[in-house]
């Protein structure tokens, strides 16, 4: 076998789209695809970024927050008195300061910046505690008596279910289950009636928490003139600016949210949190700069990942390996409240058909309070947890059909630009390469169930969004917006509202202006992530920044560059077209000798227009579904990934090791390969973190002693998350494709090459050793245990019993596009869709009126 | 970030000094070494002091002396990183050297030191919380509270002894050496413990512990085995600690087999070293004594992974150890979890 060789790009046959937003030629390219060093690099190795909390002002005061030690309770009584005596205390605020609910979505306005009647979780914020110094905050929060009437503690989906009362919220779709999802697409029985065999399984995906290195962080500082300013680590600072005017009630034109540069986000900072909220009143109440940063218990608090979810999966196959309908079961976990839940929940069910072909299809999915903290989304959201259902269950399916499960898959591709049962626009697809790159490396043909007992391999593939088609707030409205000032001295100043993650969201507006301007990064000056100078963009979720800020910056770029040209043109007395913008240059291209440095271009146009500046923005396309629902998982465009993980398993012990990834995305153009790479293999690490020990668990206390619930191990020490010793080897293949809707052709990479890793180590598992692990994370007791339940002539399984017995009532009908249908439900009053309590497709049904 | 509480620290620069100030100060009074134990315990509250005497600048208290194939001594305040990394140490005592090499990570075995590896504090998930969450259980046995969560019907306490140190000193018999301002006394590694979650020391408050005392290792085969979840920064779910002697045949003529982290203190097993005295180390032998090592293991649901998994992997890391001596093949122990 070929050394493995990381990072190879390869570029399928076909030619790429001329239509690909920025290109020109493909040869012109100068920035866009070079491996450049990220614009933010330098500052960060050398620590001279500024995180949230490496900030200070003068009379700045430091805040804690006291939290619940009761899982779930009516509060009876706050005394604050004593604390408020306390040496150093400025401030002292609880819930009726800030009675106004929040949520990240519209239809989840559950949260208050501070518990007002009950408490929900161990850990859920009660009273903020301002004083000169943290220790003395810290004291005086010591000195806060809060009186609790205990309520009955909901732990699991299983007590939900069973449990009407008492209620975790006075809202939901039905008791204590705050979402209740029934869909059908196509005649899904007549899909069965067909199918030569038919596969089931209940599988189970626990819980986690994102990890970020970086504390969540934030300092308000009051601005004259009744304004506040909020720096904050955060992934979304529109969302926050927003809550942030409805809670405090103050015009938005009076708060101002600066997103500092992120320590790790994974989505764990894309919600609005309590400390944000808090720390701001703090600082109208007193006057004085107020910092708070969390200690990492209180992350652990904060959490809003991954959703623990059990799956019911049934899939009707012909013999040749094609799937003619499937049945998807899904029951979430939710924690405490809404945040982002309803889209998790749809989200668990959207993504399963653009993979492969799946002409009938039907989702159903429950979402459950419990009094932990609240679950939300982490890197590939909720769709992660079906993915890995799917994916052993298609290996399943191909060891029962003696089909090799690459090639079950790669037989069964979606054919680009498809729109698949659920209404969901398909572009380019990538994944057949991608399958092909990892067979390739991995010597699968050869070495795939001929290894020796003990290693094994395994493949698994994925899909992801590049950005979510709709916004969370319901309009018509970009998503991204770009402004370019262009200054007389050659420098160009970008505007965005864009977030920098670490994800590397600078470097790439950086590139595409550079690129269209024919200027070098370090001539574009960036301003970002600052509700008060710039322009929106929704922020750093979903996958979305590549795509919609370039596209953005693109437009912004396009607009200057055309202006500069009309002047350069007259002056040079050639044709706007015939103008060339490269190294820092504008010249003609018959002669480039003749021409002018990028400063004199600026300058040209400034005496022609006068000041300079262009703006650009990017709205995605408008999906083809109009059914309730139908605004989760549209997206511009879609990411692939394939992977094959090579594992060394010890039967005596269960104990794994894993070997080898090999992992090909589907990145349609690389806007920098060395940055990419980099978003794989942090997929490929958090991947197998998830794959092979990390869980966000909680521990009931015997229930006759104790209504306790809490975090099992709010540490970084006790969760455990993979060291370096635990990393293996990764091969990287990225697969260019450039997709139409993407800037340069790019699509997603942040997220989407997490999805593929915890099934491929199930998978590589039976390879090795011939048992199915059936939920993650696989711990080396469980391989153990289906070890010895096969020599004792058991199935050789290890994974959940059965799915909670749950009355759906009647699905929403929706008729397939091969059926004639137009994206619509043909019994919207019989399903019974219920209305306002649910679902953010609000929104959609407006959306569904020509 | 989690805040120390206030306390006077004091930093004699003589074992004299130190005693003298551990004798005169008022309230609750505490030594520390090289604080990472303490620390971390005192920010989260559930050990506290009112004066902390460190041993960090007395000097006399550190180094290593002897040479191999004789009896050697470390000072109770060598680092972590200084033992491992010795060539008598890593000569004459190579499990030993394993085992302080696998304790946690490269920065915590520059500032951790032998001795106060020895008296870590027992470790249990209930435990090593922070005061709010172990308000949010009502607390428990070791501190402040009045149950065992671990066991909630047994009137002691369960946490465990995570020294990794400790099983490798037993089974090599190894000697403490304590002084207190009334005089000083020399007992077994073994005998320091005491299989109690709370007072797990034997140990008096003005003792300190100076050093340990290796006896000679000539002809002694020795072997470490440790479990955890990762390959470094992890306490130990369970080690098995085997040293023995075998005649001019092969025979087993002494042999100690040890357990850590199974227990609020090491564990010897007995049965297992019955079965291999006087026995060649065949893998039969080895597979009989492993088997019944498993006995003494007392693993509960306080610590990482679950206890009746622990409780097998028991008879596969003494098995393993002891192949290791015999020059066996170790199976396929993914090496990242062993050693």
């Amino acid at each position: 076998m070929t050394p493995p060789r990381s990072g190879q790009v390869i570029a399928p046959d076909q030619a790429p789209p001329a239509s690909a937003p920025g290109s020109t030629q493909e040869d012109d390219l100068r920035v866009v695809g070079t491996p450049f060093r990220r614009v933010d690099g330098w500052a960060k190795v050398t620590g001279q970024t500024r995180f949230a909390d490496d900030l200070t002002f003068p009379r700045m005061v430091h805040m804690r927050l006291v939290r619940s030690t009761l899982p779930h309770a009516f509060i009876r009584g706050i005394d604050t008195s004593k604390a408020e005596e306390m040496p150093g205390v400025v401030g002292v605020l609880t819930g009726k300061d800030m009675p106004e609910p929040f949520g990240v979505l519209p239809v989840s306005q559950d949260e208050h910046a501070l518990c007002l009647e009950k408490v929900r979780f161990v850990g859920d914020p009660v009273v903020a505690v301002a004083a000169l110094t943290e220790d003395q905050a810290a004291d005086a929060c010591s000195a806060v008596t809060i009186e609790y009437e205990p309520l009955a503690t909901i732990s699991s989906v299983d007590e939900a279910i069973e449990t009407s009362e008492p209620l975790i919220h006075d809202y939901g779709d039905e008791g204590n289950l705050h979402k209740k999802i029934s869909l059908q697409f196509g005649a899904v029985d007549d899909g069965f009636a067909q199918a030569d065999e038919i596969f089931e399984d209940v599988m189970f995906y626990e819980g986690s928490t994102h990890l970020p290195m970086e504390q969540h962080a934030a300092v308000a500082v009051p601005e004259g003139g009744g304004r506040i300013t909020l720096y904050t680590s955060t992934q979304t600072p529109h969302y926050v600016h927003k809550v942030l005017a409805t809670v405090l009630g103050m015009p938005a034109s009076r708060v101002r949210v600066i997103a500092c540069s992120v320590g790790g986000g994974f989505g764990g900072k894309s919600d609005i949190f309590s400390h944000e909220i808090v720390a701001a009143k703090m600082a109208l109440v007193t006057g004085r700069p107020v910092k708070i940063c969390l200690n990492r218990e209180e992350v652990f608090y904060c959490h809003r990942g991954r959703h623990p979810v059990l799956m019911h999966l049934r899939t009707g196959f012909t013999k040749d390996g094609a799937m003619v309908a499937q049945h998807l079961k899904t029951a979430l976990d939710g924690g405490a409240y809404g945040s982002y839940g309803v889209a998790s929940t749809y989200y668990t069910g959207a993504l399963q058909t653009v993979t492969y072909g799946l002409p009938r299809y039907r989702f159903d999915s429950i979402r459950a309070f419990t009094n932990k903290p609240p679950c939300g989304p982490k890197r590939g959201h909720a769709t992660v947890q079906p993915r890995f259902a799917l994916e052993v269950h298609l290996d399943k399916a191909a060891q029962r059909l003696g089909i090799d499960p690459a090639d079950l898959r790669l037989n069964n591709l979606l054919p680009p630009d498809s729109i698949t049962a659920n209404y969901l626009k398909v572009g380019t697809i990538g994944l057949g390469a991608c399958i092909q790159a990892v067979v390739d490396g991995s010597g699968w043909r050869e070495r795939f169930q001929s290894l020796p007992h003990g290693r094994g391999l395994g493949l698994a593939c994925g899909s992801y969004l590049t950005g979510a088609g709709l916004p969370i707030h319901w309009n018509h409205l970009p998503q991204s917006a770009v402004q370019l000032k262009l200054d007389r001295m050659g420098t160009v100043a970008a505007y965005c509202g864009e977030a920098e993650i670490g994800q590397g969201s600078d470097s790439v507006l950086a590139a595409c202006v550079a690129e269209v301007l024919g200027i070098g990064l370090d001539d574009v000056l960036l301003c970002v992530g600052d509700t008060g100078l710039t322009p929106v963009d929704l922020g750093s979720y979903s996958s979305r920044v590549t795509l919609m800020v370039g596209r953005a910056a693109i437009q912004a770029a396009e607009r200057a560059r055309d202006r500069l040209a009309e002047a350069v043109a007259e002056k040079l007395d050639v044709p706007a077209d015939r103008l060339v913008f490269a190294e820092s240059r504008v010249f003609d291209s018959g002669n480039p000798e003749n021409g002018m440095p990028f400063a004199e271009a600026v300058q040209r146009a400034e005496e022609k227009f006068g000041a300079l500046a262009t703006t650009g923005s990017y709205a995605p396309p408008r999906a083809p579904g109009r059914y309730r629902g139908s605004g989760v998982g549209p997206s511009p465009t879609y990411s692939y990934s394939a992977s094959v993980i090579e594992v060394e398993v010890d039967p005596e012990t269960g104990l794994y090791r894993v070997e080898h990834v090999w992992i090909a995305h589907d990145i349609g153009r690389a806007i920098n390969p060395v940055l990419t790479i980099g978003q794989v293999e942090g997929s490929v690490y958090m991947g197998l973190g998830e794959a092979m020990m990390e869980e966000q668990v909680f521990r009931r206390l015997p229930k006759n002693r104790s209504n306790a619930l809490v975090h099992k191990v709010p540490s970084m020490l006790e969760y455990k998350s993979p060291t370096f010793h635990e990393m293996p080897p990764v091969t990287t293949y990225l697969i260019e494709d450039p997709d139409p809707e993407g800037p340069f052709g790019a699509k997603e990479v942040g997220q989407g090459p997490l999805l593929p890793i915890m099934p491929a180590l199930a998978n590589a598992i039976f390879d090795a050793v011939g048992v199915r692990i059936d939920q993650v994370p696989i711990g080396p007791h469980m391989i153990r245990k289906a070890v010895e339940d096969k020599a004792a002539g058991g199935d050789g399984r290890y994974g959940p019993k059965a799915f909670p017995d749950i009355d759906f009532g009647v699905p929403l009908m929706v008729p397939t596009p091969d059926e004639g249908g137009d994206g619509r439900a043909t019994n919207s009053e019989e399903a019974g869709v219920r209305k306002g309590s649910g679902t953010m497709a609000d929104g959609v049904r407006k959306d569904s009126k020509p | 970030m989690m805040r120390l509480p206030v306390f006077r620290l004091h930093q004699p620069e003589s074992l004299s000094d130190a005693m003298a100030l551990m004798a005169s100060s008022d309230g609750e009074t505490r030594l520390v070494a090289g604080g990472t134990d303490l620390w971390p315990n005192m920010k989260r509250r559930h050990q506290s002091a009112d004066v902390v005497v460190s041993l960090n600048r007395v000097a006399e208290l550190s180094g290593i002396r002897g040479e191999a194939g004789g009896e050697v001594r470390i000072g109770a305040m060598t680092t972590l990183a200084a033992v491992a990394a010795s060539p008598i140490v890593r000569a004459a005592y190579p499990a030993l050297a394993r085992a302080v090499e696998s304790i946690s990570s490269p920065a915590i075995r520059n500032m951790a030191t032998l001795g106060g590896n020895l008296c870590l504090d027992t470790r249990c998930t209930y435990y090593n919380q922070t005061e709010e969450w172990r308000t949010s259980i009502d607390f428990c046995l070791k501190e402040g509270g009045t149950i065992c969560w671990v066991a909630p019907e047994s009137p002691r306490c369960w946490a465990v002894s995570s020294s990794d140190a400790a099983p490798v000193l037993c089974a090599l018999g190894a000697r403490a050496r304590l002084v207190s301002p009334a005089g000083e006394r020399e007992v077994s590694v073994a005998e320091l413990y005491r299989d109690d979650g709370i007072d797990y020391l034997t140990k008096q408050p003005d003792e300190v512990l100076t050093e340990v005392v290796l006896p000679p290792s000539d002809g002694v085969q020795m072997s470490f085995w440790k479990l955890r979840r990762r390959g470094s920064i992890d306490f130990a779910v369970l080690t098995a600690a085997v040293a023995l002697r075998r005649d001019d045949d092969g025979v087993v003529s002494e042999a100690a087999v040890w357990l850590g982290a199974v227990a609020s203190a090491p564990v010897r097993s007995e049965a297992a070293e019955a079965v291999l005295v006087g026995n060649s180390l065949t893998a039969e032998v080895i597979t009989e004594a492993a088997t019944a090592s498993r006995k003494v293991a007392t693993p509960l649901d306080n610590t990482d992974f679950t206890l009746q998994w622990r409780s097998k992997m028991v008879i596969h890391y003494v098995e393993a150890a002891l192949r290791e001596i015999a020059g066996l093949e170790q199976e396929r122990l993914a090496p990242n979890h062993a050693m």
